[in-house]
């Protein structure tokens, strides 16, 4: 059994939440990721596993996405009543302060680099873990556009290697199509590199772009080189990051369409491609209330009106789906990119990293960034002005850099061995 | 024995608290990597888990986290750290001014 709709178990605000995780028969699937039962939970907490770490640990529930923490808490606060040990949530085991702690001192002390927030912080480990190094390096990126130097090697895989790492190790490339537009030379150049490289598998994604399967690590930069040769640049479908701006065919084509938001989509998605964000952020633009492309299960939606444009904040399809809120009403398309900006600059500024824009909101609330982005028209402008900085040292193609050489360590071997070759 | 120690590369090639694969004709590609306090290991480029590659993952203390499932996977020992239980071969290896050397016939063993 498939549990749906978290919210109702993981707290939220609504009901109590441990009844709800009480009301789960044994079997219930509380991890989707490693495939743990809520009995299964409830055995590792008898054996004595008492805090969230322990239960990743020794069942793996919440190991691996984390999105179903919420619950193994709720389960943990069942099973043990006041002896859960919960203190504050600390970014991970090599510190003892949280992920808003950890963004706001790196700003304060105005620290530099990855080995330094360790050594200021007291870091207890070496060198970090897989959790707490991207995270790090994240906000340092954020807090430091176009002087921090990004390091790769605190970097999750699929963002180190732009590309999206499969279950055999080979990966799968998304070009960007700006507003989910495309044309013959592109589609040329594609099904080009499917051919050419032996692609087992290309598929419409859900962001109306096309992802190419089964690409190997070596043949990556030839690939980048052959779409860039089309005009083609990263999709970012790898990455915490703008991954893709949805849309419908709005008022040039569709008869309902009361505004142009193909064109408004593209705008905003050259705007905003190629940011950094804590979590992967995805946008739509639908031409009127029908709402063909989905606007209001994404980070920021756009549906648009007889009047203008309606904003939407703060949704996801997925594990939890999440409706927007709306954010407001604007009347011109200046003002929809600008509230864009500002909303993503926001994000990336207070979220804590891997939290999507909907737990985001959950935990600051809409009114705090209604207050923030509607209040005061000077910080908005602000918002979006640091937003547009950042971008100017984002908005450089990663594919053709490496298509062009860069960073040959990521894809070639070091060395090739044929055993024939050793003298007997 | 001539050809004991195979000659890989610079160790500046690999970079500080990351990896390389050697590939090695017919077998499973090995992954050497580099600690953040310049110590060197081998290890066949599988994860006990599901097969990952451990050389994209990431590389903290003496250990890699898988890039698949997150293990942590020792670099000295090749055992899975924690709760979770599974080994992957390590291969010797060497630094020799600043070159890196790899033993032919436990590399061999582990790409098999
Ligand atoms: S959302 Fe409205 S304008 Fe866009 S395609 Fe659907 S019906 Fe037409
Ligand atoms: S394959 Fe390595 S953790 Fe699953």
């Amino acid at each position: 059994m498939l549990i749906f709709g978290q919210a109702f178990a993981s707290g939220g605000g609504q009901a109590d939440p441990k009844a709800a995780v009480a009301a789960l028969s044994d079997d219930a699937e509380i991890c989707g990721c490693n495939g743990v039962s809520k009995g299964q939970v409830l055995a590792c907490i008898e054996k004595g596993a008492c805090s969230l770490d322990a239960v990743r640990d020794t069942c793996k529930a919440s190991a691996s996405c984390g999105s179903c923490t919420g619950l193994v808490e709720n389960l943990l606060a069942l099973a043990l009543g006041e002896e859960v040990q919960a203190g504050p949530r600390t970014m991970c085991r090599c510190t003892s302060f949280g992920h808003g702690d950890v963004r706001r001192e790196i700003v304060a002390q105005a620290m530099r680099s990855i080995p330094e927030v360790m050594q200021k912080l007291h870091w207890s480990t070496p060198d970090g873990c897989s959790s707490c190094r991207p995270a790090l390096n994240y906000y340092l990126l954020c807090a430091l556009p176009g002087e921090y130097v990004d390091d790769q090697q605190s970097r999750f895989v699929n963002e180190r290697m732009h590309a999206n790492i499969q279950k055999d190790g080979t990966y799968s490339v998304v070009p960007r199509m700006w507003g989910g537009l495309t044309n013959p030379r592109e589609l040329r150049a594609i099904a080009d590199v499917v051919e050419k490289f032996n692609a087992p598998m290309v598929k419409v994604t859900g962001g109306q772009r096309l992802d190419i399967f089964g690409i190997r690590k070596e043949d990556l930069p030839a690939v980048w080189a052959d779409l860039g040769a089309a005009g083609m640049v990263s999709g970012h479908a790898y990455g915490k990051a703008l991954r893709t701006v949805k849309t419908c065919v709005g008022s040039e084509w569709c008869r309902f369409g009361t505004q142009d938001s193909t064109g408004l989509g593209v705008k905003i998605e050259q705007a905003t491609w190629g940011s950094w964000m804590p979590h992967k952020f995805k946008i739509a633009v639908s031409g009127c209330p029908r709402n063909c492309a989905e606007a209001t299960i994404k980070d920021f939606g756009v549906v648009c009106v007889d009047s203008g444009y309606e904003l939407h904040v703060g949704g996801n399809g997925g594990i939890k789906v999440r409706v927007t809120d709306l954010l407001c009403r604007v009347a011109t398309e200046e003002e929809a990119i600008e509230h864009c900006a500002a909303f993503i600059q926001l994000y990336r500024e207070e979220a804590w990293y891997l939290e999507r824009t909907a737990p985001w909101i959950e935990r600051v609330g809409l009114a705090y960034v209604q207050s923030r982005l509607l209040g005061d028209a000077q910080e908005r402008a602000a918002l979006a002005a640091r937003f547009l900085h950042s971008q100017k040292f984002c908005q450089d193609d990663p594919w053709a850099k490496r298509a062009a050489g860069a960073e040959r360590e990521h894809h070639a071997p070091m060395a090739i061995f044929t055993p024939m070759e050793i003298p007997a | 024995m001539i050809g004991e120690w195979l000659d890989i590369g610079w160790l500046d090639e690999i970079p500080l608290r990351g990896s390389r694969v050697i590939e090695v004709a017919d077998g499973d590609d090995i992954a050497v990597f580099r600690t953040g306090d310049g110590k060197v290991f081998a290890l066949r480029d599988r994860c006990p888990h599901k097969h990952g590659r451990l050389s994209q993952g990431i590389v903290h203390g003496g250990a890699v986290a898988c890039p698949l499932h997150n293990w942590r996977i020792s670099l000295s020992s090749g055992e899975a750290l924690g709760e979770d239980q599974g080994c992957t071969p390590t291969v010797p290896v060497r630094i020799d001014a600043g070159r890196v050397l790899i033993q032919r016939a436990a590399m061999l063993a582990a790409a098999a």
